[in-house]
């Protein structure tokens, strides 16, 4: 079939990290290409030991509504960011991070997560891969 | 494409316990890996991967030989 699916990560909230991995993850699976740029807090995520560092963003009552959230997902049997992300790369799907993000928030390359990364970049290189998507999403 | 004569092999996944989007990136792992010709049996529990894993194989142009329910489970029989 093909098709496309272009995410711009803005977000650095677990919950919504989940969101982002779960389509990337459904669209890969149904036969579509995905991408995955990750700007501003959602940069922090790809830093090394920052996918899962997130808060929650409703209810995180300082950590308490995470660890409440993260016990029933336990409960439910819902996949680890860790192994979505796996599952993600392993489908071939791509990582963009911004690199204005990692000026204006001093992050070097090394402190990233650079073996899921696939490229740095703009806006350019989101219209770029956004042009012709046939699904794209703002989370 | 698999011709006659080649060697069909059954790839049998289990995601029973499983939920999004679990089965359907382990059941598109499985047609990944598998030759053309291969059958992949993907045997699961999650209501709602039941309709769409034969919704990505449409996507994907392959072919559902069958879903069978047991109870609970289910179990959906896929063409590589």
């Amino acid at each position: 079939m093909g098709g496309k699916a272009v995410i711009v990560v803005h977000s650095g909230d677990m919950d919504k990290i989940y969101s982002a991995l779960i389509i990337g993850n459904g669209a890969l699976s149904m036969g579509l290409e995905a991408s995955l740029y990750f700007t501003f807090w959602g940069l922090q995520r790809l830093k090394k030991g920052g996918l899962e560092a997130g808060p929650l963003s409703k209810m995180h009552m300082l950590g308490l509504g995470k660890w409440m959230v993260k016990k029933r997902m336990q409960k439910a049997n819902v996949a680890s960011l860790e192994k979505l992300m796996q599952d993600y790369k392993e489908l071939g799907g791509r990582i963009i991070a911004c690199e204005m993000t990692m000026e204006i928030m001093g992050i070097k390359k090394e402190e990233l997560h650079t073996e899921w990364i696939d490229d740095y970049g703009a806006v350019g290189t989101y219209i770029h891969e956004a042009k012709d998507a046939s699904i794209t999403l703002f989370i | 494409m698999w011709k006659w004569g080649d060697n069909i092999a059954t790839i049998e996944i289990d995601v029973r316990g499983q939920t999004c989007p679990v089965p359907l990136v382990e059941c598109r792992k499985a047609l990944r890996k598998a030759s053309p010709g291969d059958e992949v049996v993907v045997t699961g529990t999650h209501p709602a991967s039941k309709k769409e894993i034969p919704m990505a194989c449409e996507s994907l142009g392959l072919d559902v030989l069958a879903v069978e329910d047991k109870g609970k489970e289910w179990k959906i029989r896929i063409r590589r």
